[in-house]
């Protein structure tokens, strides 16, 4: 049956280039703008509430600031030879045909205020090396490109200088937050997490009531006594993951994932209220004192509750702060166990087990399942899993190949380090900036259609809260079905061996969320 | 006076070149990476580092990835103003060092190479409308005072020959401070003006990329976070006033 599928499909045109390149649209995403932040939630984190009236001077002197603290804005801001490289490698571009959406002129909106005001050739001879004033058009413009990029690094890897516009964007949000001129999405939650523990706001009591009834759940499922522990002192390991996990589809079907590994290998494990949030936001403004404030509560949480090692469940940016920035700001991590990566990430604990065969799946039960892998952004090319380079890439992979039976990667240009943005990381996960989310996401989705046109490929998994959100929205779009999106632990969920659990297959009557299993009549060669 | 003229002026440039270049890679070192930023997959180790920046630098690897046709042109200027200037060593030792006169032959070759590469870009910035959008009038300037540097000289080799034995006197002459007569041809005035001129540009220009590669975190950085712990002199005075 699937095999016809996939040569009707063959007879259908041949899908676009999911990298082709559009003509320029100069001013196409002008418009884009997200909701400002307001006053309050301006000063809540260290920034004033409305645009300053000496907002010119601020800003420079706030650029210059910036350049003398980091050697890579420094590097970047003076190294582009303009040779065009990074032209077509944005999706942002890709999707819209917005000139300013090509990485190097994104930079240039920045590098051109910085040539005029902090070096030799932009002071004096501004029109040949295209140095300008800082005007309010150009504040403006900062506003909205720099709020068209999803500080993804793909522009970065092709630069050879490595020129980051991640970087170059993390600085202009600062400085517009520091003029007062901040985005809503990104601020108001960074100070619900410092406020209450996490991106949602939900308080203790509400997150208790969620696990406990995700207990049920896993219960009414398995009939296993399966625990989701809420600020258990003393508990070996502590459970960092998006907030997103507790409530959101598919991200909770991992969330029930990792819950059932570790209630398998009987580890002692607990959630933390206070730190109840993996993603910091805080790296998306660019600000390293609400960053820093941020890991902070996961290191208290950690020395709270004495536990032994920290685990980050998936997300993408957030395992990129946490594996290469967390030790920075909230290390050193001498009190937890040095056995473990500190912090490690769920992948790399699964992904251990499976090597040591400490586990068992039942691989048919994704049978109706035909899978390809989107490697999210910040995982890809801001971060690494296990000891080798690339592990990032491999280890989510073998993770999927031992749970699911048909595996099929997306075309290589699109994958691993040339992976491309789900179309909302990097604070525009937000409902204002749909139209550029649609249009970033677009790469990708024609990927995903060749994949699907060549192999029937059903299934989506990413490893990132704001990936899984963002397809979620999307996918229905591009003809396929919103939970065509999977998180990784949730194919191991579906697939795990539990000791002593009651099989589904006599258990017809039996019927409860996850149903995706409940399709299993076919034998899988597992 | 136009041997005192071009002397001076290359005295000036000498000192623009190397003063400016050692303050920009002075800046470079002097300012604090604040976090560990390599673009992974990266290199867990100070050895793959600079084996890594060893094909940056040599190879274009990142550009290769990017787009072959710039990395071609790209890659073949280089190159060819590489051993070009390799091959101008002969105007500054005496006896010619025997390795420079090896390269000799090829340094000619590496002069059209020089030309045509520069070519290919300018064309792919004129032609391209995704480059001509991001090219400044500085960017085409660059090109153009490359360009005729490397006309000018394969000019002099090829159509209007100069006095070579009296423009090495000319140039010893620079560099033990016993000036000799520079020999009075257009053609030898402009390609030296040019060069100059090129000395005294590159550190106040995008010409800085070439040191800037070696300071770009985003190659540069051993990926081992979790392993060792990275703190900018900044950041840690945040540590003894902040919250923790």
């Amino acid at each position: 049956m699937v095999e016809l599928a996939i040569r009707n499909a063959r007879t259908a045109e041949a899908p676009a280039d999911p990298l082709e390149v559009p003509a320029l649209t100069p001013g196409a995403m002008a418009d884009s703008k997200p909701y400002p932040a307001s006053a309050e939630h301006q000063e809540k984190i260290g920034f004033p509430g409305e645009l300053v009236e000496d907002w010119k001077e601020r800003a420079i002197d706030k650029l210059g600031d910036l350049v003398g603290k980091s050697r890579g804005l420094r590097v970047y801001l003076d190294s582009c030879v303009k040779c065009g490289a990074c032209t077509d490698k944005c999706h942002y571009f890709l999707g819209s045909g917005d000139p300013k959406n090509m990485p190097v002129a994104r930079q240039d909106l920045l590098r051109s205020v910085y040539r005029r005001y902090f070096t030799f050739s932009g002071k004096y001879f501004p029109k040949l090396v295209g140095a300008t004033d800082l005007t309010e058009e150009v504040l403006d413009d900062w506003y909205s490109y720099f709020h068209q990029c999803s500080q993804c690094r793909r522009c970065s890897v092709y630069c050879p200088y490595g020129i980051d516009t991640a970087e170059i964007s993390m600085a202009a949000r600062e400085i517009l937050d520091t003029v007062g001129r901040g985005q809503k999405y990104c601020n108001e939650i960074i100070g619900k997490v410092q406020t209450i523990g996490n991106n949602l706001g939900l308080q203790e009591k509400a997150l208790r009531a969620t696990l406990e009834d995700l207990e049920e759940d896993l219960e009414d499922e398995t009939g296993l006594e399966i625990k989701l522990p809420l600020n258990v002192k003393g508990a070996d390991i502590l459970l960092v993951t998006p907030s997103a996990d507790f409530f959101a589809e598919p991200h909770v079907d991992g969330l029930l994932g990792y819950a059932k590994v570790f209630h398998q290998m009987g580890e002692s494990w607990t959630i933390s209220s206070y730190a109840s949030e993996a993603a910091n936001f805080g790296m998306f403004i660019g600000s390293y004192e609400n960053m820093r404030e941020l890991a902070l509560r996961i290191r208290k949480a950690a020395e709270e509750l004495g536990v032994k090692r920290i685990i980050f469940g998936e997300c993408g940016h957030a395992w990129r702060a946490a594996y290469a920035f967390l030790n920075t700001l909230a290390g050193p991590f001498d009190f937890l166990d040095q056995h473990y990566p500190i912090p490690q990430h769920i992948c790399e604990y699964t992904y251990d087990l499976i090597e040591k065969d400490a586990l068992t799946f039942d691989k048919s039960k994704n049978d109706h399942i035909r899978l390809t892998y989107h490697d999210s952004c910040n995982v890809a090319r801001g971060s690494r899993m296990g000891d080798t380079p690339g592990g990032q890439f491999e280890i989510p992979r073998a993770i999927l190949r031992a749970v699911c039976n048909h595996y099929f990667d997306m075309p290589a240009d699109t994958i691993k380090e040339a992976t491309l943005c789900c179309g909302g990381g990097g604070g525009l996960l937000t409902d204002e900036l749909m139209d550029i989310r649609r249009k970033g996401a677009q790469p990708r989705m024609r990927a995903l259609q060749q994949v699907a046109d060549e192999h029937g490929v059903t299934h989506l998994a990413a490893i990132c809260a704001i990936c899984k959100t963002q397809f979620a929205k999307l996918l229905p779009e591009h003809g396929f079905e919103m939970d065509s999106i999977v998180s990784i632990h949730q194919l191991v969920s579906n697939a795990i061996v539990l000791d002593g659990q009651i099989s589904d297959d006599d258990d017809d009557d039996e019927d409860d969320e996850d149903d995706e299993d409940d399709e299993d009549d076919e034998d899988g060669d597992a | 006076m136009l041997t005192i003229t071009y002397a001076l002026l290359f005295y000036l440039a000498t000192l623009v070149l190397i003063v400016g270049v050692a303050h920009r890679i002075w800046q470079f070192a002097r300012t604090p990476a604040p976090l560990k930023i390599p673009t992974a997959p990266a290199p867990v180790t100070q050895g793959g580092v600079v084996l890594r920046l060893l094909r940056e630098a040599v190879l274009f690897e990142s550009l290769f990835k990017a787009n072959k046709w710039i990395w071609l042109f790209g890659w073949v200027f280089h190159f060819g103003l590489l051993l070009v200037l390799l091959r101008h060593l002969r105007y500054f030792t005496d006896p010619v060092w025997s390795w420079v006169v090896l390269i000799q032959p090829f340094g000619v070759y590496a002069g059209f190479a020089m030309v045509v590469g520069l070519a290919g870009l300018w064309a792919r910035r004129l032609l391209v409308p995704r480059i001509r959008y991001i090219s400044g009038p500085s960017d085409h300037l660059m090109l153009a005072l490359l360009l005729a540097i490397g006309l000018s000289g394969l000019g002099m080799k090829y159509v209007f020959p100069t006095d070579i034995v009296a423009l090495k006197a000319f140039v010893l002459g620079l560099m033990y401070f016993d000036w000799q007569p520079l020999p009075p041809d257009p053609i030898l005035l402009l390609h030296l003006g040019l060069v100059a001129l090129l000395m005294i540009v590159f550190p106040i220009s995008k010409l800085v990329h070439a040191p800037g590669l070696f300071f770009s975190p985003g190659r540069n950085q051993v990926d081992n976070p979790r392993e060792r712990r990275h703190l900018a002199p900044w950041a840690a005075k945040l540590e003894t006033g902040g919250r923790s």
